[in-house]
């Protein structure tokens, strides 16, 4: 059994805001579930299915569903794994449409951090005493960026992987982001500008960190038959992985991520190999999250990553693996501080030919998408989607 | 010159740990059964699920993982994974130490940090 073919993706809506001190996150949520509905040209009363994670207020999926009014839910799911929870949603979606259990499902993400002032990747919180791990590491203040920070001083140990190789990242991501006017930020950079901007955490720099914003998205992935009675380009789901990485016990090892064995499974699944990827979605919170995420997907070899990434390799009309066309975490929007429903979405833009002009991969008929959520290294889920245009 | 930390909330599970991190030693937990060692400390091997747990003293040496300094948080900070000579690999701070000549694979030696409200914590300096 495979999800394999068994789903498309029919909507996909980016909320334009970046900052929303006058919405509320419920709000939010709902406006881009109006628009991934108007984008599919579907109606609420279509959606017998709904997805969310963490960022939507309530008891898992119950609130929104209620301030929706989703009268016609018979699937529901709320697995929360960060800013990956977006990417594995589309997989259970496909999972309980291939099983005759939903038929229309709703994906939504939102979030206002921008608005709320959450310093989010530098600031030291207290955990929660109930998470097992907290009374041993909150005390020495693991805040974001930090905790992918040491992933990357690891990288440039064992690897010679350098803070110029990693800025190429944010670089490729600056040249997309001018063409995004809904961007945060739309200014081109150089490596220069990246290396040269203040230290946050060494090795990482503020312009190795992605955009804080306001925001959020909706997917609405649906069965082969509604989706070839609609009049939108087809997308089809042809292949998905999950798989969490943690700690091993106290066998700490931060040169990898759990895109090792969720990538493994999309391959799989969907019987494409990464020389036949012609656009990836790549989760950018921080530039190390790509440059790991390339390596543990196989798009190179391990260590490699900081060569694959130089000199522009990975933007759109210049590189060999166009990525984050639309700007990315680093440059667009990381709504709810969770990137991964915004990776499904240009994926799909691109798929269907409707990225910007100047960023389109010509005849793009496979992409991926992945995301991490959580602490790179240590804590994190990671999720692998792969699509196809049909 | 200590950054004010936030006290840890020592678990039930956990009290002989703490009771030991009071008194000065740092325990690094050891099952029976498998014969490994394995941090964060719980009640249940993550190896192979015994309950048979003994805590061990730590030697107090080990080797920095990896570091990151933030010198732009209101109080600069180093944190760190270290290696510690039992095999695991925590997560803690470097202290007392220039972070410009920090290198991975350094050797470092435990120290403890009194924390306000809460238990003192194990921390690591150069060696």
């Amino acid at each position: 059994m495979s999800i394999k073919g068994k789903a498309y993706i029919v909507g996909a809506y980016e909320h334009p805001t970046r900052k929303a001190p006058d919405k509320s996150v419920a709000q939010l949520h709902a406006e881009c579930a109006v628009g991934a509905l108007k984008d599919a040209g579907l109606t609420k009363d279509d959606i017998d299915g709904y997805i969310c994670a963490g960022d939507a207020p309530g008891m898992g999926p119950i609130n929104m569903i209620d301030y929706m009014n989703l009268t016609k839910i018979r699937f529901m799911d709320s697995t929360d794994v960060g800013g990956s929870s977006y990417l594995l949603h589309v997989a259970h979606a496909a999972q309980a449409i291939a099983l005759g259990r939903a038929s229309v499902v709703l994906i939504t993400l939102a979030g206002r951090p921008r608005s709320e002032g959450q310093a989010t990747g530098t600031a030291p919180r207290a955990g929660n005493p109930l998470v097992p791990d907290t009374q041993f590491e909150q005390q020495y203040a693991a805040v974001t960026g930090n905790g992918y920070a040491m992933v990357a001083a690891r990288h440039m140990y064992e690897y010679g992987t350098t803070s110029e190789q990693l800025a190429w990242i944010k670089v490729a991501a600056s040249h997309h982001a001018q063409y995004n006017e809904h961007a945060m930020l739309r200014d081109v950079v150089t490596v220069e500008d990246v290396v040269n901007s203040p230290m946050v955490a060494t090795p990482l720099h503020r312009l190795d960190c992605c955009v804080i914003s306001d925001g959020g998205g909706a997917l609405i992935v649906t069965s082969p038959e509604i989706a070839k009675s609609l009049k939108r380009p087809l997308v089809k789901v042809i292949g998905a992985g999950e798989s969490p990485k943690g700690q091993l016990g106290g066998m700490v090892d931060l040169t990898y991520s759990g895109a090792v064995r969720s990538g493994a499974a999309a391959w799989a699944e969907s019987g494409v190999k990464p020389s036949d990827i012609k656009y990836a979605s790549i989760y950018d919170s921080f530039t190390i999250t790509v440059l790991m995420q390339l390596e543990d997907l196989g798009f190179c070899a391990r260590g490699q990553g900081g060569k694959f990434v130089s000199d522009g390799n990975l933007i759109s009309g210049v590189g060999k693996l166009p990525f984050n066309t639309d700007g990315g975490g680093l440059c667009n929007n990381h709504p709810a501080n969770r990137g991964g429903i915004t990776k499904v979405i240009e994926a799909v833009r691109q798929l269907r030919g409707e990225a910007h002009p100047k960023v389109q991969v010509p005849n793009c008929d496979i992409a991926l998408a992945h995301g991490t959520g959580g602490m790179l290294g240590t804590r994190h889920g990671s999720a692998t989607l792969i699509m196809e245009r049909e | 010159m200590a950054r004010k930390m936030f006290p840890s909330v020592p678990s039930a599970e956990n009290a002989a740990f703490w009771a030991a991190a009071e008194a000065g030693t740092l325990m690094v937990p050891k099952c029976k059964s498998c014969g490994k060692s394995h941090w964060y400390p719980r009640a249940l091997c993550p190896h192979c699920f015994s309950d048979d747990i003994e805590l061990i003293p730590s030697k107090g040496t080990g080797t920095i993982y990896s570091w990151s300094h933030m010198p732009r948080a209101p109080e600069p900070f180093t944190i760190a994974y270290v290696t510690l000579a039992e095999g695991v690999t925590v997560l803690t701070n470097l202290v007392d130490c220039d972070p410009t000549t920090l290198k991975i694979g350094q050797s470092v030696k435990l120290a403890w940090q009194k924390v306000e409200g809460g238990p003192q914590v194990w921390v690591y300096t150069p060696a």
